[in-house]
């Protein structure tokens, strides 16, 4: 078109992918073009943000419920406030005010909430597959909010929105992800998006954490941070997760910070515009210091804002799909 | 009208010719200079993906015969849509884009082809998220009838009786990468 519009503006505005899945479980089982048909989703939705009224109708009338038998904090709101923007009702359960701790299974509780007429059903649970099992028995939506150690598909989704938001592209780029991938669901998700829009990644941390198992999903592993962050173009870096590890993976805090621990020292060994992500709660001091989580290379509120952009795309997506 | 473009097939009747459109577009520019004496708070705002075409073409024939640069704008409809959950394919939404603040402004909505109305009145409550425009007014290339709300247009290209049965399809060079033509499908 004339007057200012780009090239690729105009290729992406002539897409023609459609979404046709009621759920989102996880990053595995997407194509590279279902992944982006729904960034492309929430750079529309990254406007609403800026409106005078940050509102639109899309889910009026639809009943949302976020159900987190595990504790969440940032995912539970940002969600919360995506569904918010969209027009639907919302409900919040949480696991202590659930009947769940009255002995109630996964399954009851869920058909409870499935008499009430729910339409989405926003879960984060700590068994693997948890997701995956309401999906195939309910006709509401089942977006997945971090299930066990297996996938957080929306985390995912926006880091590669702020990747791509940050460098126009995935494609070619090489990422690291440093930490706890044994026990992350980031980690999992990140790997499988990744991959498939064209990343390189490397996979850092202690043995006992980055197991060589990994290597068969086609990525790369390094034991040492240090050759991993020259070469970075982006550096995503895991919480080390009190909470799963009971003992015996690395020695102890202090030892993790001295072999990986993202210092002030080693982030000059970054290039000048290699992004660090994380993607919350920081622990400052332990996986990453102050001064770099504050830092020119930081791109974490950024994850934080466009979190919003892409739960809203992936709750219109599945939401707004007939039954 | 906003489905991807099907080949026409033989049953299809030539209803505008390039020429034909271009006069239409040339038309209502004129007509939008007469009706707006302060053509600067003007904003045109199009519908994707036609709308937003016709909108650029129109604001090329004003500034050809008033040298004024109309602001132009993409209005996305697809998220304030009234059958969303009613449909096994949801509409692709884009991200929309309109000069701020709207106050002073008169925005015009330009789209291809004007039938039920809906598309016209999901614009406006998406116009109405983004601040509150002095006026708001209506364009469109073919007005075919039917209307299912209480909308009508401000300029039209052509006024096209048709029947529910038929479908009217507009291609543009830039849109559809086929030669300006508007085609009335019988079924």
């Amino acid at each position: 078109m004339r007057s200012g519009w780009r090239n690729n503006e105009r290729i992406r505005y002539l897409m023609t992918t459609s979404w046709t899945r009621k759920d989102l479980l996880g990053l595995r089982e997407l194509s590279a073009d279902e992944i982006n048909f729904i960034l492309q989703t929430a750079d529309a939705f990254k406007q609403v943000g800026d409106r005078e009224i940050k509102k639109v109708p899309s889910l009026r009338g639809k009943t949302l419920v976020n159900f987190f038998v595990e504790p969440s904090t940032r995912t539970r709101t940002s969600f919360e406030l995506a569904a918010l923007r969209l027009s639907a009702d919302v409900i919040n359960i949480s696991a202590t005010t659930s009947s769940l701790t009255k002995g109630e299974t996964l399954k009851d509780t869920a058909r409870n909430l499935e008499a009430l007429r729910a339409d989405i059903l926003v879960l984060r649970h700590s068994s693997a597959g948890a997701p995956q099992f309401l999906a195939n028995r309910l006709k509401a939506s089942v977006i997945n909010a971090g299930d066990g150690a297996h996938e957080h598909p929306t985390q995912a989704l926006l880091d590669l929105y702020t990747i791509r938001q940050k460098r126009g592209n995935v494609t070619g780029l090489r990422v690291a992800i440093v930490g706890d991938i044994l026990f992350s669901r980031v980690a999992r998700s990140n790997i499988f998006g990744l991959l498939k829009l064209g990343a390189r990644v490397t996979l850092v941390g202690p043995s006992t954490l980055v197991p060589r198992e990994f290597e068969k999903l086609g990525v790369e592993i390094s034991h040492k941070i240090e050759d991993a962050l020259p070469q970075a173009d982006v550096v995503n870096l895991l919480r080390i997760q009190h909470e799963r590890q009971r003992r015996e993976y690395f020695p102890g805090i202090g030892e993790y910070i001295r072999l990986f621990g993202l210092t002030k020292e080693r982030a000059k060994l970054l290039k000048p515009d290699c992004l660090i992500m994380h993607p919350g709660p920081i622990n400052r001091g332990v996986e990453i210091d102050s001064e770099v989580a504050d830092g020119v290379h930081s791109v974490i509120l950024d994850q934080v804002t466009n979190g919003l952009a892409v739960r809203m795309a992936v709750l219109y997506l599945c939401g707004g799909i007939a039954a | 009208m906003k489905q991807a473009k099907q080949k026409t097939s033989a049953a299809a009747a030539p209803i505008m010719d390039a020429e034909a459109i271009r006069r239409a577009l040339q038309r209502i520019a004129h007509e939008i200079i007469e009706r707006n004496p302060r053509l600067t708070h003007v904003v045109l705002a199009g519908i994707p993906s036609r709308g937003v075409e016709i909108a650029q073409r129109i604001a090329a024939f004003i500034h050809a015969v008033e040298k004024i640069n109309i602001e132009t704008g993409v209005i996305d409809v697809a998220m304030h849509r009234d059958d969303v959950g009613t449909r096994s394919e949801l509409p692709i939404v884009r991200e929309s884009k309109l000069p701020l603040p709207l106050e002073e402004r008169t925005l015009i909505v330009v789209d291809d082809v004007l039938y039920t109305g809906r598309t016209v009145r999901a614009a406006m409550d998406a116009i109405s998220s983004f601040g509150r425009p002095a006026r708001i007014q209506l364009a469109v290339l073919i007005d075919r009838g039917h209307r299912e709300l209480p909308i009508r247009p401000d300029y039209v290209g052509k006024n096209l009786p048709t029947s529910g049965g038929e479908k009217v399809q507009v291609q543009l060079q830039e849109t559809d990468h086929e030669p300006d033509a508007v085609w009335l499908e019988k079924q």
